[in-house]
């Protein structure tokens, strides 16, 4: 797809155009907990900053080094998690960010799974700061690999922890061991999860 | 200032200029077939062989004939590549030496041949954008085939000295190259001074119609086919000609060269005016390219802690229509190989923006850019995770 097709839907225009939430340094806002990814490397990083009333997010901001989409994409994130439980915000998919902007190219959907990546960072902090480290780890994970029962969490974690391609990550999750036939998928994720914390 | 459209991408294609337009719309009716032996064809052909006589004028080749049409650079620079291919199949002298910022349809013809079991080297530039000469002399041997460097990038603009390159690739026995498509009609070409073998051309950079180019082949050296069929272009390049659009090709041919002189003040002028602009305005910005070998209108520049998608979709709002070597607006992963090979590293050249002059462009357009750029890079720097 053409990338100005999307730009000009006009829900991601007005919010490239008039971002939300977005911080701004001249202001006194201190988060309760922050989470960053991405990397400048691959052309974009994204900061989520939250304000939290026991598990309530009261406010948000966030930053980005970031192509339109994510500008777009992070700015829709942000007002729809204000006011939402955490648990809840744990579980937002790029694609419910995407298709409330109205659909996002296939090769722009890493920028908004991106926000929230930031997002979920931003909530284990707090998880961690509040005594209750991976709370939420294996909520709303989707199991990649039927024989062995390993998840997409699974994944980015192996990726966090150090993975880089098909072989380490093998090491760390058995992934792919059996059957063999989640492979092409689990690549993918690979692929996706280096671009986002390598 | 008031809103205004405002086309700075004259490198990516240039609109077809008035004369040319006009010329074209009265030639239209010129449709015989210029290989046909009747009167029509005979006169298409005639018109044909002026159009040819414009081009080798453009880059000074003493004789039209060695001029043979293309549909445009990419086909220019896979023919030279597939002659390559059947000149080095057999036999020892098959290595070829390039460069590492060339355009893609020289990058993938290089990376074919490879494929194809020849040695390819392609060489490093230096910060600007210059190839590095040491290791040219170095690699260029006696089993080189072909050297194939470009005379100006379209990226950065920087410009290489294909006469000294000739020279090292002729001492050595190779064949020599060069991709001309964004040098000409912007600096002179002139292929005796240079010295070279091949000489790609495209149409739709000097404001003529888009589908037509050229290739200079020097007398003497060897060329095959990359479309086989008629004996058009002396069996070199087989299709009915495109009579519409080499006519127009003529056309701009003869008005770049007249206009070439003063293209170059007014471009330099220009950007100039841009560049000190940008510099002034805006803090910590990197001025990519060449600081005097460079395409008089050729202008990139990097502005960190802002990303190359988002300044060019902010300037398109504001009517101003850039391109940039960020990685988002290609849709791959990685950020202009160009840009990468000048070591300036990904963070920079994914926030990179070109800015690319032509003909059209006035003071005030330069004016308009200077208001609306540096208040869109503030704005991205302050929403930016990275320090500027
Ligand atoms: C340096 C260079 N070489 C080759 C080409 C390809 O020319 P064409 O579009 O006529 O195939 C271009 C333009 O895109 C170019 O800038
Ligand atoms: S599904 Fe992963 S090994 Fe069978």
């Amino acid at each position: 797809m053409d990338a100005f097709q999307w730009l000009y839907s006009d829900v991601v225009k007005d919010h490239f155009m008039n971002p939300r939430n977005v911080f701004d340094p001249d202001e006194a806002f201190v988060p309760d907990a922050e989470g960053i990814v991405g990397n400048v490397k691959c052309g974009d990083q994204m900061m989520f900053m939250l304000r939290l009333e026991g598990d309530v997010i009261s406010d948000v901001r966030w930053k980005t080094y970031g192509c339109a989409s994510a500008i777009a994409s992070t700015s829709m994130l942000s007002e729809v998690v204000k006011g939402m439980d955490i648990r809840l915000a744990y579980n937002i998919k790029p694609e419910d960010i995407a298709s409330r902007l109205g659909g996002l190219p296939d090769n722009k959907i890493h920028c908004s799974v991106l926000g929230d990546k930031a997002l979920r960072a931003a909530i284990d902090s707090w998880l961690d700061k509040t005594g209750r480290p991976g709370l939420f780890k294996n909520e709303g994970a989707k199991v990649i690999c039927t024989c062995l029962g390993i998840n997409d969490r699974d994944i980015e974690e192996a990726v966090r922890g150090g993975a880089r391609d098909w072989e380490g990550l093998q090491e760390r999750t058995k992934v792919g061991t059996v059957c063999g036939g989640c492979r092409k998928v689990a690549e993918e994720l690979l692929h996706e999860y280096v671009h986002i914390f390598a | 200032m008031d809103k205004r459209t405002v086309y700075l991408d004259y490198n990516a294609t240039t609109p077809l200029r008035a004369e040319v337009k006009d010329a074209m719309i009265t030639d239209l009716g010129v449709f015989a077939n210029a290989s046909s032996m009747h009167d029509a064809g005979r006169r298409a052909r005639s018109r044909i062989e002026e159009a040819r006589s414009a081009v080798a004028a453009l880059v000074g080749a003493p004789d039209p004939q060695s001029i043979v049409f293309t549909s445009g650079g990419s086909e220019s620079n896979n023919t030279v590549f597939a002659t390559m291919f059947h000149a080095g199949r057999s036999g020892a002298r098959r290595k070829i030496v390039t460069t590492a910022i060339e355009h893609p349809c020289v990058l993938n013809a290089a990376k074919w041949l490879e494929s194809e079991g020849f040695p390819v080297i392609f060489l490093g530039v230096d910060g600007q954008g210059k190839i590095d000469m040491d290791a040219l002399v170095r690699e260029v041997d006696d089993t080189t085939l072909l050297v194939s460097v470009m005379a100006a990038n379209n990226e950065i603009g920087t410009i290489q000295d294909i006469a000294r390159i000739s020279k090292l690739a002729h001492a050595r026995g190779a064949f020599i190259h060069t991709d001309a498509t964004q040098a000409a009609g912007k600096i002179p070409v002139d292929v005796e001074a240079w010295g070279v073998d091949y000489l790609t051309l495209s149409c739709h950079k000097i404001y003529g119609p888009k589908g037509v180019g050229a290739l200079f082949i020097r007398k003497g050296v060897p060329v095959e086919p990359l479309i086989r069929g008629g004996h058009q272009e002396h069996g070199v390049r087989a299709g009915t000609y495109n009579n519409i659009g080499i006519l127009g090709f003529g056309v701009a041919a003869r008005l770049a060269l007249s206009d070439l002189d003063r293209y170059v003040r007014e471009m330099s002028t220009l950007r100039a005016k841009l560049h000190d602009g940008i510099v002034e305005a805006i803090p910590k910005v990197r001025v990519n390219g060449h600081p005097y070998d460079v395409l008089p209108n050729t202008l990139n520049v990097s502005f960190p802690g802002a990303e190359g998608e988002s300044i060019l979709l902010y300037l398109d709002l504001e009517g101003i229509e850039v391109s940039t070597g960020s990685a988002c607006a290609s849709g791959s992963l990685e950020p202009s190989h160009v840009l990468l090979a000048t070591g300036i590293g990904p963070a920079l050249a994914h926030g990179s923006i070109r800015f690319s002059l032509g003909r059209d462009t006035t003071g005030g357009d330069v004016a308009y850019v200077l208001e609306k750029l540096p208040p869109i890079i503030a704005r991205l720097r302050k929403m930016s995770t990275v320090q500027a």
